[in-house]
């Protein structure tokens, strides 16, 4: 740590008065016992059993470690508290690991099956920040295990958790490289999520990792294109870098035209380029003047990218509004590139590092595309509070921008500049004075003259940086400018700065002929002064003399010899060799001298001119924004920004098949789509739109939906829904997949319906439940025949029950809508709208399973059907919710029952354990106020009055998980303490099976094909080779009832998710020996997705 | 690079050390983490009231545990203010006795609700009894005045600073009387872009406490009005030892508002060796090391116009300085937007209340230069 000397400095600053200071307490008794003694206090205070001791030490401790004093020797001690249940020493415990587990990786080792533990937590920060610490404890053993903790949190249900995972793919890498292949694996599953948490983290992964393997972006392009407005800022940078790059290899260049034509006529091009409306008519010229080229036709991917990041200019973060600079710098055609300066020079009034970055930039592009920055001149003026570096880089600006029209201001500013205070500045200014010289032919002269008035200047350093530019600008035409040069030759008596003493016999040397009598008293002057001068003079005097020698050496042989010999014996070798040198060549010795005869051509060949140019003139073969432009010379882990193709590559192997592009996001945030726009204006009544607007925000606040009922007419509302869907109203237009009509559809269908059923879309969006494909068109036979189904086999059922699934099948089309299904059952059967504990069910499982009595002789052919459909499997085993240490006594399990819950047949019946294991009993122990997602309820269990120490209970409660695996969180309180705790449902237990005959199965897997279908296949073990051990599997990961099948090696299953009442068909084909086929039909796809995999893991493990 | 944030060293320290870990990634990012970092720790009503060395000290384990969450191996992981104070909570000294006899801590044990929510910059569950919304709108005026007191350039930086203390979820829209007259906006991620581009209209679900909504950009194209003026007359004789300085402030195009706080500063010569001045008001003090002149006027009254007169002793000897010195202004005036921009109406939806409502206008100088 850089910060140590500082800290040390100032021992004791965090330990507050009074406290002891280790280490320099002299009762720690001399040098020799110190070192083990000094930390017996903290040791002691970490064995304790008080947290607030233990936090207390590992205060201290990390205070240390901020000083920079060595706490290592700590590290048993520190490393048992790992699985301290108080969070904050866990935190200050995590803290100390990282920086320490490294140097002792032995006992580091003692902390990982911690971490293991905590991984499975229940609660996704425990897990997240397990294997965050996990992955930041630098120890070469643990590399399997980190592997296997990414690979499983990548797969987590949690999108935190996958962001660690993600977070925690670089991290691996860089302790070990071998992992790379598995660590891609990860990467690309990762990077096919679609939640904007993930998707900045991974790409982060993917650049550190692989971004060589620009192959896995093909497939998430679009979707990234599409997330990137709600990423959070530090991700969208990483994204925005990545796809710069993964643009420029897939796209053709949008300037190929252009830059032809550029060639020819650049300068026409820039005035045409001025205009930022007359940009679109530049590029149509430019193709037209090129006929013979096929005409660049932009790949609307590309477009999109354009697109989606324009309104990202508009960030807060100087970060992200750099970074879609530069991807339009590098990406856009030259008529769009105009929109990012007005952004950037807004950037030029945050924080001076984050202002010379920028200016960096801007300097770089100001050279390539002039235009786009001179309605902004005046923004880059230098006010004498910049610190220098920034006024450098503004003058590199202002000399770039500088042309015939504005060149008079700016000249007129710099004039200001030269009288700063600040030398180097000026040194600067007068270098830019000498570009704009010769950059515009037409104030060359004025700005010579400008620079002569200098040399009359005070200042030495003033003086001299104009002679040196002078210099320069009259080797370009030397002719006209004698009377410079006359007056140049008298300053050789005032300047002593060597390199413009220096310059200026150079250029008397170089020009004698235009000053024929005054360049040989310049060189007697010097002759006098040689042995008094600086090197570099003396070098140019003898240059000016064999010069002369050669031109006039009638006036200066005797001047010449004087010179060469005083050289002779300098102390300077360069000086003496120089001179040697020049005597062989310029005097003609006895023998021969085939060099002399040339020697006029050595010493007074034409010169060429020195060209005078941006130091950022290459600069822009580094992605603008990158340390290595910052530095101009490549960073470790620079990307090579690539050239654009020849030839685009196949643009196809971005199209995602079944990819719902536009269900993907809510954008509610900043730059999102704001979809509810007309809805809002429209709406005068400023009640209504109160009472319509809320439900949207339930969504966060975690107000359960169905409890509001809205006051429109069922009947109409889902007339309007299903025309609106099938004739797809205006509305929005921001479908971005437009080869998905169906989304469209969908999208537009949104728009126009009323705002409690856009509520619920969103609400679904947001859950990321796919619609079902053709379903509303298909839904009304549908439900026909399956209420029709389900009258002829649950006869025992009561009315209501066989009501319910038929009206709410029919009246919500597109799909299982969970919010207006149950308003439309309290609003159908008004009598039912009452509590619904109250509501007399009888329980489908019960009838169930005297209804497979009846069936068995009628229907069945299957004899292993009998038993496993009599014996309900209770579904998985107990889990802990609330642990006993936890728990101060209290234990807390949990087990699915797989019975309907009595009070709501859309609940899942949830049995809860307590035990009270402490010596004291526990009193009123019930729910307290739920936080509950949206949509998700609970039927809280009666009050336990008391429980006694030892005893146990049991209670039921009933909780709506609405047909997504979200965990509901709720406390459980007891008189003294409160308890947080949630229950997440594996899939299988959101359903409940249902009994059809192998006809209907076909009929109802016929409608819930397509996307609706998902198909996997797997290898079943030698331990599932019979009947009943599949079943049993299925069953137990699944509350689904077996099928009949007239096949034996096909297993089939039903059920209906218990919110919606969607179908969910299981068909397990293990016909091959060994190699199965799963196949799951349900239009809750996502519940299908898990479903498979769920019951894949079972039946594999 | 020179350094011009006000931050002590250490956090300088700790700031850079974190995001150098990135290799070769874009610079901007890292120099703007390493500018946001200190945001959450030293604005108000975050973690500590100011951000000084002896606070850091004292803090070192807040700071540490901040730190943690806000980074994952260099890479940023959550900036909200509003998320990290639902991890972390910022100490205070009821929090500290309450943790010292329940035992609780500081550090929340639950994901927090932002994280995974389309609003990631709001905490769910705020509640206060007294329902307000402040708005602050704030204008600089960046101006380099040359010589002759006309104006080379001159620009309007406009922010929009909020303070809102709402219960539950609003939802606000801010409309403009003149919103043409913003040039270049950029907004708080909590503002829906599509709505501002149709409508012109703010319309937002605001974070918790203070957060800046709206910087925006008046632009120079439009004539900005200058408020002040400043009279000078400094001049070094060449032969004499002695030089003559005389400033005067004073009003124009104030639109009858009061200027109030104006200080003057200047960096003088190497040359000068002392001041010798009379101000007609305040107070002024002029170090001979550093060579600043500054000069705390206080209000303008425009009746009797401040101005400070004197001589400069120069070095004997010495030829005198060729350049002038310019002089920087800091002024502002209350309940003026120099723009004109006025807000038109605030609406809250989505919650039954009625929130009590405030705006207010200030003018300040940004970098406000004169030449001489």
């Amino acid at each position: 740590m850089s910060a140590a000397p500082a800290y040390s400095e100032d021992k004791g600053g965090s330990a507050g008065p009074g406290e002891p200071e280790y280490g320099h307490d002299p009762a720690s008794g001399g040098i020799f016992s110190s070192d083990y003694k000094r930390h017996d206090d903290l040791k002691e205070m970490l064995d304790t059993n008080k947290d607030s001791l233990k936090l207390e030490a590992m205060k201290r401790i990390v205070a240390m470690i901020a000083r920079g004093k060595n706490a290592s020797d700590l590290f048993p001690a520190v490393v048992k508290n790992v699985a301290c249940k108080n969070i904050e020493v866990k935190k200050l415990v995590y803290v100390y690991l990282v920086r320490y587990a490294e140097e002792q990786q032995d006992l580091a080792l003692l902390s990982i099956s911690t971490f293991q533990r905590g991984l499975k937590d229940p609660n996704q920060l425990i897990r997240a920040s397990a294997l965050r610490v996990l992955s930041s404890i630098r120890v070469p053993i643990i590399v399997p295990i980190m592997m296997l903790a990414i690979k499983e949190a990548a797969s987590d249900m949690s999108p935190y958790v996958r962001k660690t995972a993600a977070h925690a793919i670089p991290k691996l890498y860089s302790l070990d490289s071998d992992q790379k292949d598995q660590l891609i694996e990860v990467i690309e599953k990762l990077l096919a999520d679609k939640t904007t948490l993930v998707a900045g983290s991974v790409v982060m992964a993917f650049e550190e990792v692989c971004p060589e393997r620009i192959d896995l972006i093909h497939k998430n392009y679009r979707k990234l294109c599409n997330l990137l407005i709600d990423v959070e800022e530090w991700g969208q940078v990483v994204i925005i870098s990545m796809l710069t790059r993964y643009a420029r290899t897939q796209f053709l260049s949008p300037t190929q035209n252009e830059s032809l034509l550029e060639e020819n006529a650049e300068k026409a091009f820039y005035g045409s380029d001025e205009d930022e409306a007359k940009g679109a008519g530049s590029e149509e010229t430019a193709a037209a003047a090129l006929p013979a080229r096929k005409p660049y036709v932009m790949d609307p991917d590309h477009r999109l990218l354009l697109r989606n990041t324009k309104p990202l200019l508009q960030s807060r973060s100087a970060a992200v509004v750099m970074a879609v600079a530069q991807l339009y710098f590098h990406l856009a055609p030259k008529a769009e590139v105009g929109v990012i300066a007005k952004a950037l020079v807004r950037l030029l009034r945050s924080h001076s590092e984050v202002q010379y970055v920028v200016l960096q930039n801007v300097a770089t592009m100001s050279i390539k595309r002039r235009g786009m920055f001179e309605p902004y001149l005046k923004s880059f003026y230098i006010r004498s509070t910049d610190p220098t570096q920034i006024k450098i880089l503004k003058l590199e600006v202002l000399t770039n921008l500088a042309n015939e029209t504005n060149i008079p201001t700016v000249l007129r500013e710099f004039q200001t500049y030269i009288r700063s205070m600040d030398k180097d500045f000026v040194a600067a200014t007068i270098q830019a004075i000498g570009r704009c010289a010769t950059n515009i032919g037409r104030v060359r002269d004025t700005c010579l003259n400008g620079l002569v008035q200098l040399l009359s200047n005070r200042d030495e350093l003033v003086v001299a940086e104009s002679v040196v530019v002078i210099k320069k600008l009259l080797q370009m035409q030397p002719a006209q400018h004698g009377e410079i040069i006359k007056h140049l030759a008298k300053l050789t008596d005032n300047i002593q700065v060597p390199m413009a003493r220096a310059s200026i016999l150079w250029l008397i040397g170089e020009y004698c002929e235009h000053v024929p009598r005054i360049a040989p008293d310049v060189l007697r002057k010097m002759a006098k002064s040689f042995t008094a001068e600086e090197d570099i003079v003396k070098l140019q005097v003898i240059n000016l003399a064999a010069k002369l020698y050669l031109t006039n050496s009638k006036q200066t042989k005797l001047l010449t010899q004087y010179v060469l010999s005083l050289a002779k014996y300098d102390q300077n070798y360069d000086i003496r060799d120089r001179a040697r040198f020049t005597r062989q060549l310029i005097v003609p010795s006895e023998q021969g001298g085939a060099l002399s005869r040339h020697a006029k051509k050595l010493f007074l060949a034409p010169k060429p001119a020195p060209v005078l140019e941006s130091s950022f003139k290459d600069r822009d073969h580094f992605q603008l924004g990158s340390l290595s432009h910052l530095l101009n010379a490549k960073a470790t882990g620079y990307q090579e920004l690539p050239d654009w193709p020849e030839e685009a590559p196949d643009p196809s192997v971005r199209n995602v098949e079944e990819e719902d592009l536009s269900l993907i996001e809510t954008h509610v945030g900043l730059l999102g789509e704001y979809t509810e726009v007309p809805e809002w204006t429209k709406c005068s009544n400023r009640e209504k739109r109160k009472e319509k607007e809320k439900p949207f925000y339930s969504d966060s606040e975690g107000e359960s939906g169905p409890t509001e009922s809205a006051d429109s007419d069922p009947e109409s509302e889902s007339e309007s829904d299903s025309k609106s869907s099938s004739e797809s109203g205006s509305g929005e237009s921001s479908s971005e997949s437009d080869n998905e009509d169906q989304d469209e559809d969908e999208e537009k269908g949104r728009g126009s319906e009323s705002e409690q059923s856009e509520e619920d879309g969103k609400r679904k969006t947001k859950k990321k439940v796919p619609e079902g494909k053709g379903e509303a068109s298909s839904s009304d036979e549908g439900s026909d025949s399956s209420s029709s189904s389900s009258e002829s086999e649950m006869t025992s059922e009561s009315e209501e029950e066989q009501l319910e699934p038929a009206s709410w099948r029919r009246k919500t089309p597109p799909s299982s809508k969970s919010a207006p299904a149950t308003k439309e059952i309290s609003l159908l059967d008004l009598e039912d709208f009452t509590p619904p504990s109250v509501q007399p069910v009888s329980p489908p499982a019960i009838v169930s399973t005297s209804l497979a009595a009846d069936l068995e002789g009628l229907t069945l052919t299957d004899s292993t059907l009998v038993p496993s459909l009599l014996s309900p499997v209770s579904g998985v085993g107990r889990q802990e919710l609330l642990h006993r240490v936890a728990g101060e006594g209290l234990a807390v399990d949990y087990t699915f029952s797989r019975q309907p819950f009595s009070g709501d047949p859309h609940m899942v019946s949830v049995h809860i354990h307590f035990s009270n294991s402490s010596d004291t009993p526990i009193k009123g122990l019930h729910v307290g106020t739920p936080k509950l997602p949206a949509g998700i309820s609970i039927q809280e269990f009666p009050e336990i009055e008391s429980l006694a120490p030892g005893e146990s209970a049991t209670a039921v409660m009933g909780i709506n998980f609405c047909d997504s695996t979200q965990a509901a969180n709720f406390q459980l309180c007891t008189q003294t303490r409160q308890f947080y705790v949630s229950i997440q449902p594996p899939v299988g237990e959101l359903m409940a099976p249902v009994f059809m005959s192998e006809n209907e199965f076909k009929k109802e897997q016929g409608k819930l094909m397509g996307m609706n279908e998902i198909t996997e296949k797997l290898m079943l073990p030698d331990t599932c080779q019979s009947d009943h051990i599949v079943v049993q599997k299925v069953t137990a990961t699944a509350n689904l009832g077996r099928v009949p099948c007239g096949t034996s090696d096909e297993y089939r299953f039903a059920g209906r998710t218990l919110t919606g009442g969607s179908l969910v068909l299981l068909t397990l084909d293990a016909r091959p020996a060994g190699a199965a086929q799963l196949t799951v039909n349900s239009e809750k796809m996502v519940i299908g997705t898990m479903l498979v995999k769920d019951v894949i893991q079972a039946l594999t493990q | 690079m020179s350094r011009t944030t006000s931050l002590p060293k250490r956090i300088k320290i700790h700031f850079m050390f974190f995001p150098a870990i990135l290799s070769d990634s874009t610079t901007v990012l890292e120099f703007q983490f390493s500018c946001s970092i200190p945001a959450p720790l030293h604005s108000e009503n975050d973690y500590f009231g100011v951000c000084s060395e002896p606070v850091i000290k004292d803090n070192v384990v807040v700071v540490y545990e901040v730190l943690e969450e806000m980074l994952d191996n260099g890479f940023p992981l959550a900036t909200e203010s509003n998320i990290l104070k639902e991890l972390i909570k910022p100490p205070t000294i009821l929090r500290t006795v309450v943790n010292t006899i329940t035992g609780s801590t500081n550090v929340g044990d639950q994901l927090p609700t932002g994280q995974l929510s389309v609003v990631p910059w709001r905490r769910t569950g705020v509640k206060y009894t007294n329902n307000e919304a402040y708005f602050d709108v704030i204008e600089e005026i960046d101006a380099i005045i040359d010589k002759s007191g006309s104006t080379i350039t001159a620009e309007i930086q406009g922010v929009i600073d909020a303070c809102v203390k709402l219960t539950g979820m609003p939802d606000l829209t801010l409309s403009f009387m003149n919103p043409r007259l913003l040039d270049d906006v950029s907004f708080h991620p909590c503002v829906r872009f599509k709505r501002w581009e149709s409508e012109r209209i703010l319309s937002f679900i605001p974070p918790d406490g203070n957060f800046r909504l709206l910087s925006y950009h008046v632009s120079a194209q439009n004539l900005v009005a200058i408020p002040v003026y400043v009279k000078h007359n400094i001049s070094f004789r060449d032969s004499s030892s002695l030089g003559r300085f005389e400033i005067t402030v004073g009003p124009k195009q104030t639109m009858g508002k009061t200027i109030e706080g104006v200080t003057v500063t200047s960096q003088m010569p190497k040359g000068v060796l002392n001041m010798n001045l009379t101000p007609s008001q305040g107070t002024h003090t002029f170090d001979p090391v550093t060579k600043m002149l500054s000069w705390d006027v206080g209000k303008i009254n425009p009746q009797k116009l401040p101005s400070l007169k004197g001589t400069m002793s120069l070095q004997a000897g010495a030829s005198k300085p060729d350049e002038n010195p310019t002089i920087n202004l800091q002024f502002k005036i209350q309940q003026l937007a120099i723009s004109g921009l006025k807000v038109n109406r605030l609406d809250m939806y989505g919650e039954k209340y009625k929130p009590f409502k405030g705006i207010k206008y200030m003018t300040k100088a940004g970098k406000f230069q004169v030449r001489t």
